[in-house]
Order: C-alpha cells, then sequence, then structure tokens
C-alpha cells in the first residue's frame, strides 16, 4: 500500500475519534505490538484512541511451570533440547534455559520445528526434545514434523506440547470483564491458518468487533479505521483488511495436519489459569513423541516473579509503566518476566521504543 | 596414500600445533609463502618495526564467525578488516597486524588455505603486512574450526583528534552507506535457516576511504564502524557520551531492497544488525555535503547518505522519524539478534 493510503487511513482514523469517547483496541498479536511502535504509527494516534497489547506472545503467555519443567528436562542426561530462540532467556525457579546451557545442559536454539527432527535423525544416541509452544502459526509446523519424525521412523524425537489457541484466550478476557475491551486487531499471522471466520464467537457472543489486520503501515491503520468505523455505527462484525494473505475459512492443509496430531484440551495460561478448551494435547495415537509422559514431567504451578507484572499486562489490565519492576529492576539485559524477555513481548516493546532509557 | 578426514595430508591435525616438524611444515607450506612480507620473513621472536613520526594507536579482536566462510568474505577477511577499521576510525593509518590462528583439529587443509588466501588479499587491499604471529592447534570441541585473533599498530595522522568530545548540536551523522549486510548474510547462512538470497557481506578494510575523507579537510569529529550492535549502537554511544540526542530519519537509511526484505522476513531492524564494510562518520553541518560526496567517489562509499544530526534535547535518546511520519526511539540491542517465532 502506497503512503497516499496511509495517510488517507490517518485522516479517516482522526475523524471517527472526533464523534467517539475514549475506546480501547486490543491488538491481540505481539508482532502487531512491535509493528506498531516500531512503524510510529502509536505516536500519530489521537488520544482518546488507545491500543492495548493481548495475549498474543507465545513466550509471554507460557505458564512458569512449562518454564521449569523444560529446565528440568534440560538438566537429565543424554537429553537435547530444542526450542525456538525466545524461550532460552525466560527465567525459572532455578534460572532460565539459558543458565542451564551454561552449566552445560544441551540446548539448541532451533528456528522450525524441522530442525528438531532433523538433529535428531542426524543424533540417534540423543534424545531430542522440541519445545512446542505458540499459536495456530506453529503448531501446523510443529504437526508437520512429528510426521516426519514418524514417518523416518525416529524413538528418540519428542515434544513438550505447550500450544495455545487464540480465540479462546479472547474470549476469556471479555468473559472476564475486568478491562474495557471495545474491539480486537486480530492477529495476521494466525488467521492466515485459522481463518477470519473463526472469530465468530467474540462477535456474537460478545458484540465486538473483530478486524483481520496485517502488518504493513498503512495496513494496520486500515484495520484501526475499521474497527473504529463499526464502533462509531454500533457494528460488530468480522471485517478483513488483510485478506490478501486470509481467507474466510484459513489454510485447511494446515489445520488438517493440526487436527490429525492435537486434539484441544484445558491449557495453563501464565496468570489466567487453566483456560478450558484453550491449547493442544497430542491425540492417543501419537503419546509416543510426547516428551511428558516419555519423561514423566508434569507442568507445576504457575507463579509470577515476585514483584512481576506480566501476568497483567499479557491481559491488558497494566500496561509496562504500571509496573515498579519495568525498567529499573526488569531490563532486557536482566529480564525478570517473560514479557521483557520476549521480542514480541508488551514489556520488551514499550522498552525499546516507546520510554526514554533509564539515566544511569 | 588413501586421503580420509584423518589423514594429514588433507586436515589439521593435533600434531601439527605442536612445535614439531608436521608444524614447520604447516607454516613453511600454507601459511608463509602467502603472507611474506620484509616484517614478517625474518621470522624472529617478534617483528621489528620502523619508528614513525605520529602517536601510535593500537587494538585487538577476536572473531570466531560460524559459518567459516560466506558470501563476500570468511572469517580471514573479517580478522583483517576488524582491526584495519578500529585503527582507521580512529584517524590511524595501520601499520603492522599480528596474526593468531587458533585451529581445531580436523579443520580441511583445504579450507585453512583459502582462509590464509583470503588474509593475504585482504591485508594487501588495507596496505598493511601480517608481521607476526602464531598458530595453536586445540582437540576438537565445539566442532568450530578456526577462530582468529588479529592486533594492529597504526599512526595516527597528524592534526586528527577525533573523539566523541567533539561533538557539537547541529553536527550531522553520515552513514558510508547500505546497513545491515554482513549480519544478515551471516543469519542466513546459518544452519536450518533456510533462506536464499543474493545477500552478501560487506566485509572491507575502509583505511583508504576514510583517509579520502580525512583528505577533504573536513570538520569531522568523529567515526565509529557499527559492527556489532550495528548502527543503533553507535548512535546510542554518541548520545550517551555527548549527553546530547541523535534524531535519524529512517527515510534515508540506505538499505537495498534484498535488506529491506530480509529484515522484515526475520522480524529484524537493519539498524541493529552488524556491518563490517562501513562506517557512522559525525562531521559539522557546514561539511556534511563535502564529506558525503567525498565518500559517494569512493568504491566503498556510493551508497553514503546523511542520516540525521545531533540534537541538544534532553534526556538524551536516538530517535527516529519514521518513513510514515512516526516517531519512536532507537535502542542499542542487547545480546544476540534471533528472528523471532511467529
Amino acid at each position: 500500500m502506497t503512503a497516499a493510503a496511509f495517510d488517507e487511513h490517518l485522516d479517516a482514523i482522526k475523524e471517527i475519534a472526533t464523534r467517539l469517547p475514549a475506546v480501547q483496541l486490543m491488538e491481540v498479536c505481539g508482532t502487531h505490538t512491535v509493528a506498531l511502535f516500531r512503524t510510529g504509527i502509536k505516536s500519530l494516534l489521537p488520544a482518546n484512541v488507545r491500543l492495548l497489547s493481548g495475549p498474543g506472545c507465545p513466550v509471554c503467555v507460557t505458564s512458569q511451570g512449562y518454564i521449569d519443567a523444560a529446565c528440568t528436562l534440560a538438566r537429565r542426561d543424554g537429553v537435547t533440547v530444542c526450542t525456538y530462540g525466545d524461550m532460552v532467556r525466560v527465567p525459572g525457579r532455578g534460572g532460565s534455559l539459558e543458565v542451564q546451557r551454561a552449566r552445560g545442559a544441551r540446548i539448541r536454539v532451533v528456528y522450525s520445528a524441522r530442525d528438531a527432527v532433523h538433529l535428531a535423525a542426524k543424533s540417534p544416541e540423543l534424545q531430542v526434545v522440541f519445545l512446542a509452544v505458540g499459536f495456530e502459526t506453529t503448531a501446523p509446523a510443529t504437526a508437520a514434523a512429528l510426521l516426519e519424525a514418524e514417518s523416518l521412523g525416529l524413538k528418540n524425537f519428542s515434544v513438550l506440547a505447550a500450544h495455545k489457541l487464540v480465540v479462546p484466550a479472547m474470549e476469556v478476557l471479555l468473559a472476564d470483564g475486568d478491562v474495557p475491551i471495545d474491539g480486537f486487531i486480530c492477529p495476521g499471522h494466525v488467521s492466515v491458518i485459522i481463518g477470519a471466520e473463526a472469530y465468530q464467537p467474540v462477535v456474537s457472543r460478545y458484540h465486538k468487533p473483530c478486524v483481520v489486520t496485517g502488518f504493513e503501515p498503512a495496513g494496520m491503520l486500515a484495520g484501526i479505521a475499521a474497527v473504529l468505523r463499526q464502533i462509531a455505527a454500533g457494528d460488530a462484525r468480522i471485517e478483513n483488511v488483510y485478506s490478501v494473505a486470509v481467507t474466510p475459512g484459513g489454510n485447511r492443509v494446515a489445520l488438517d495436519v493440526m487436527d490429525r496430531v492435537f486434539e484441544p484440551a484445558p491449557a495453563r495460561w501464565r496468570a489466567m489459569g487453566e483456560l478450558p478448551a484453550s491449547g493442544l494435547r497430542l491425540r492417543p495415537a501419537y503419546a509416543a513423541f510426547d516428551a511428558w509422559r516419555r519423561f514423566d514431567l508434569t507442568e507445576g504451578d504457575d507463579y509470577d516473579p515476585p514483584g512481576c507484572r506480566c501476568g497483567e499486562v499479557i491481559q491488558g489490565k497494566s500496561q509496562p509503566a504500571d509496573c515498579a519492576l519495568f525498567a529499573t529492576a526488569c531490563t532486557p539485559l536482566n529480564p525478570i518476566g517473560p514479557c521483557m524477555v520476549s521480542s514480541e513481548g508488551t514489556c520488551a516493546a514499550w522498552y525499546k521504543y516507546h520510554r526514554p532509557p533509564v539515566e544511569v | 596414500m588413501t586421503a580420509t578426514l584423518s589423514s594429514p595430508e588433507e586436515c589439521v591435525v593435533l600434531a601439527h600445533g605442536g612445535g614439531g616438524q608436521l608444524t614447520s611444515r604447516l607454516l613453511a607450506e600454507r601459511v608463509l609463502p602467502v603472507l611474506a612480507n620484509p616484517l614478517l620473513n625474518p621470522l624472529g621472536d617478534s617483528a621489528v618495526l620502523e619508528p614513525v613520526r605520529g602517536r601510535l594507536v593500537f587494538t585487538t579482536d577476536a572473531f570466531v564467525v560460524q559459518p567459516l566462510e560466506f558470501p563476500g568474505g570468511d572469517i580471514g577477511r573479517l580478522a583483517v578488516c576488524g582491526t584495519v577499521n578500529d585503527l582507521a576510525v580512529m584517524g590511524a593509518i595501520p601499520r603492522a597486524l599480528s596474526l593468531a590462528l587458533i585451529i581445531e583439529e580436523g579443520l580441511p587443509l583445504a579450507t585453512l588455505d583459502r582462509v590464509v588466501a583470503s588474509i593475504a588479499t585482504a591485508a594487501r587491499e588495507a596496505g598493511v603486512p601480517i608481521a607476526t604471529g602464531d598458530t595453536k592447534v586445540i582437540e576438537r570441541r565445539g566442532g568450530d574450526g578456526l577462530m582468529i585473533t588479529t592486533a594492529g599498530v597504526g599512526e595516527l595522522a597528524y592534526g586528527v583528534d577525533w573523539s566523541i568530545n567533539r561533538i557539537a548540536p547541529g553536527d550531522r551523522i553520515l552513514i558510508t552507506g547500505g546497513l545491515a549486510e554482513h549480519g544478515l548474510t551471516i543469519m542466513t547462512q546459518r544452519e536450518g535457516m533456510g533462506i536464499e538470497s543474493d545477500l552478501r557481506s560487506d566485509a572491507a578494510p575502509l583505511i583508504d576511504l576514510v583517509t579520502a575523507l580525512r583528505r577533504t579537510g573536513a570538520a569531522i569529529r568523529f567515526m565509529r564502524d557499527p559492527t556489532r550492535g550495528g548502527v543503533a549502537g553507535v548512535l546510542n554511544d554518541i548520545a550517551e557520551g555527548t549527553r546530547l540526542s541523535v534524531h535519524v530519519q529512517e527515510a534515508a537509511l540506505p538499505l537495498t531492497p534484498v535488506v529491506r526484505h530480509t529484515a522484515e522476513l526475520l522480524g529484524l531492524d537493519p539498524l541493529t544488525v552488524a556491518n563490517e564494510g562501513k562506517c557512522v562518520v559525525v562531521v559539522a553541518a557546514s561539511d556534511a555535503q563535502r564529506v558525503l560526496q567525498a565518500c559517494q567517489a569512493h568504491p566503498l562509499g556510493r551508497s553514503a547518505a546523511l542520516i540525521g544530526e545531533v540534537v541538544d534535547a534532553s534526556p538524551p535518546l536516538v530517535e527516529l522519524q519514521t518513513a510514515v511520519g512516526g516517531a519512536r526511539i532507537v535502542q542499542r540491542p542487547y545480546g544476540e539478534e534471533l528472528p523471532r517465532i511467529c
């Protein structure tokens, strides 16, 4: 989209905003949070249009108990843990995965689940465990990798699954009602997989506008403008301003692979507790690849590090600046909570793009 | 004799580093002839340098890049350019380099040959001799293959006093060429990325370019090469060192389309990605155009651009005017930049 389109959307937003009281839109996805900051869009919006970051950072919503289980696993002899990079610095009770690695644990940063399968195929002497976190964006890739491991007959590959589903989390925030949310900027990447129609429950049960939005500057403004237009008109519909990538029904192939390997299950979210049908577990047919079973692990208690408000931040209940630790005790160099660790985390985005750095 | 990977003919073995005959042969056949120059040739315990008129400038750097070879360069080229550039941006003319090779047993000799040849080429481009060196072979560990340390001594050019303390409000910021080419090249070459592109590392010795800029006689305040930490790191050095703010225009940043797209794909900010053949120059506003033209007239500075200015605003921040007219700050990157996961 062009600069002209950008200006047009921005003018529209400013015009509609004059007719609205203060409104809060939630951008569900961490990639949007970062992109809105990085492009400077946050600095251009009218004062009565407030953007809240939602529970869309995969690392941030992962429960502390999962981090602790992953660290326990990494310390076992003969185990190599493969993980996405953002996970390695999240502090657990006995230190982060990074700390375990420094103490000699075998931890590999990979860019996809398939890398872990290939490592397992190359190194039959290792037990390779993939830390399967993330939303519907990463779950199909985990499923495809697991099917590849099965077809290769690998006995030394397993996944520690804690995949989460986006729509149930949005519903919980609305049911909770603590934070007034007037509309959603729905995640572009996740929607490529699940399809725009997946937000129907949010629209029909809670009467909130849902606009599927891309990541280009003009596209993000188009999304914000569309939500505001619906609010002004008293509407609540699904709208898709990212139709170049997102279809109503999503990616059938990816959904089928995901459905073949995983089934919906209750899942533990950081600070939000166990939410019904909000995560994915392996179907019984793939139990042989289940690292929870293979290594007899359980997801321990969830807890926030003392003083840390990440749990509130991911629900939009607090802004990073509300947390006494933010940018004082908790910085990207010494993160206390996951929102400061992950590149998609709300606190990391605020620290990096928004507030003045700490005076030293 | 059958060549296998464990054969001394085909790869480096521990005995190569033992100071015995194999070591002598390795050096005599594969390293010394390639790097030969009058300072190195006597093979004394130290190299003896001629006296210089200016003040001495001295630096060192260690190189552990993976993979060892990548489009646009290799660890050898990097080891020469890194040290030469650290001297050059101080306003020094490099006079001699040292070279220490730490080789993991198992490194194919063919790889070693290519890296040594590349060291020789880069040193020739920079006009500086490898005056002294050392080689150690260590037992196989992480499979890194080869690590290099170089040190360099240079002579400060007459009258040059480039320092962060000389920067004043109103000064302009120039970058000598496109951002992020080295860092993105390395990241996309790593195992498992599966990204094919025509990205090339920009690794190059900058001494000739810096000399050309110095000879303009312009009021240059400060230079630094934005290696690890990228341009964001250097701009934050400036803000912290001067207690002044730096304002940068996103639209002015020289980015090739392939850099723009790859950074977008990986979720990285090109400002925070490493360069190995670029230099950030702070220059008085009145001389900015002159330095820009001198830069663009040099083969290594064709895509140079003025990207911002130093502003007396508090608190001291690096602020980016985004391409769409918004504003945000630019922070120093922390730790290793990792591609995003979703």
